[in-house]
């Protein structure tokens, strides 16, 4: 591992604003679907709610985690490719 | 400051690019053979699609003084059609002798199909009966995590192509160990949303170490920047990080794995 040369409140000085910024637009996402909630959440909303309580960890390796939370758990390629997107969470999370 | 862009689909991109990224330091340019948007309808459009990339494109290049250099394949995306990938793969050996290919790239999986996966091993084995190296897309979002282990488990069923020689690109905090533990080159994509900001890819190298990996853009038509690998150098300075690491990693790492090939040669 190769240790960051800056100090830890450089690190602060330089990213502060953007976590705070990005921390205040996922909050203004969730009320904005709270004000328009209709019907059943959709499954991508509930896997970023799951992936969120990662964020109160205290242990490193968030990203990681948080990434293998949204990924597709199973191991054998699938009978056939049906589309060609991708969403950002696993579809199977909703259930 | 110098750099290598080693993967941009420069054929989706302006003139004005060009400009733009050798007066940032750019030093050569690689297009991997990809996915246009929508599914082409014949090997025949592939055909012309090689060409673009083999002699069209290396001349627009050279109008901005920048190497150009390029992999070859089928992309993933197209190769639940079995029918048409093998009719591509017949015809891309008539372009591995073109004098900008690289290799055979990039080549992976796309939603972790069996047909994907048949397509991905018939590519794998032309580039060993070809003696190439070999660029590999990973799948997007969700699919990333299986795709990666998909596709190198593929690869070991090749020990005779040298593992040094294969680059496994668009890897991510919970991929890049899956292919680095695996002795493979790694890419970090940077992308705005999908993938991976200039200082997680940052964050992956202070992790990770600087060897056997590189930084590039995946420019293409779609939310890119053709800039995002030198204006990732600038991250790397504001967080402290001398000129050697900025240059190992974005110079002379692609240099060296580049390099490998006859056929490259930087500016």
């Amino acid at each position: 591992m190769i240790a960051p040369p800056a100090t830890t409140p450089a690190l602060a000085d330089d990213g502060f604003m953007d976590a705070r910024a990005k921390m205040l637009d996922i909050a203004a996402f969730l009320d904005r679907l709270d004000r328009h909630a209709q019907g059943s959440e959709d499954y991508r909303i509930a896997a970023l709610r799951s992936a969120l309580t990662e964020l109160h960890s205290e242990t490193p390796g968030r990203v990681a985690r948080i990434l293998d939370q949204l990924s597709d758990p199973s191991q054998e390629p699938i009978e056939q490719a049906t589309e060609q997107g991708a969403a950002g969470a696993y579809l199977n999370l909703k259930s | 400051m110098r750099y290598i862009e080693p993967h941009a689909h420069m054929v989706s991109r302006t003139t004005d690019d060009y400009e733009r990224m050798v007066t940032s330091g750019c030093q050569a340019v690689i297009e991997p053979a990809f996915w246009a948007g929508f599914d082409r309808s014949s090997a025949q459009g592939f055909y012309d699609y090689l060409r673009q990339i083999t002699e069209y494109e290396p001349r627009r290049a050279a109008k901005y003084l920048l190497p150009h250099y390029c992999w070859l394949c089928i992309n993933p995306k197209e190769s639940e059609d079995t029918v048409l990938a093998d009719e591509v793969l017949s015809i891309i050996p008539e372009f591995i002798g073109k004098p900008n290919v690289l290799g055979i790239g990039e080549i992976g999986l796309n939603k972790n199909s069996k047909n994907e996966l048949a397509v991905l091993e018939k590519h794998i084995q032309l580039a060993a009966d070809h003696d190439q190296m070999v660029l590999v897309h990973t799948p997007h979002l969700e699919d990333k995590r299986k795709g990666t282990k998909l596709i190198v488990d593929a690869l070991k069923n090749h020990p005779e192509i040298d593992p040094a020689k294969i680059i496994i690109d668009h890897v991510e905090e919970h991929t890049v160990g899956i292919v680095k533990d695996a002795g493979f080159w790694a890419g970090i994509t940077l992308y705005p949303e999908s993938k991976c900001t200039s200082a997680r890819a940052t964050d992956i190298l202070e992790i990770y170490g600087t060897e056997q990996i590189w930084i590039n853009s995946a420019c293409d038509w779609g939310h890119s920047n053709p800039l995002a690998v030198p204006q990732t150098a600038l991250h790397m300075r504001r967080r402290g990080h001398d000129q050697e690491f900025i240059d190992k990693i974005l110079f002379k790492n692609p240099h060296d794995f580049l390099s490998q090939s006859p056929n490259f040669k930087a500016l």
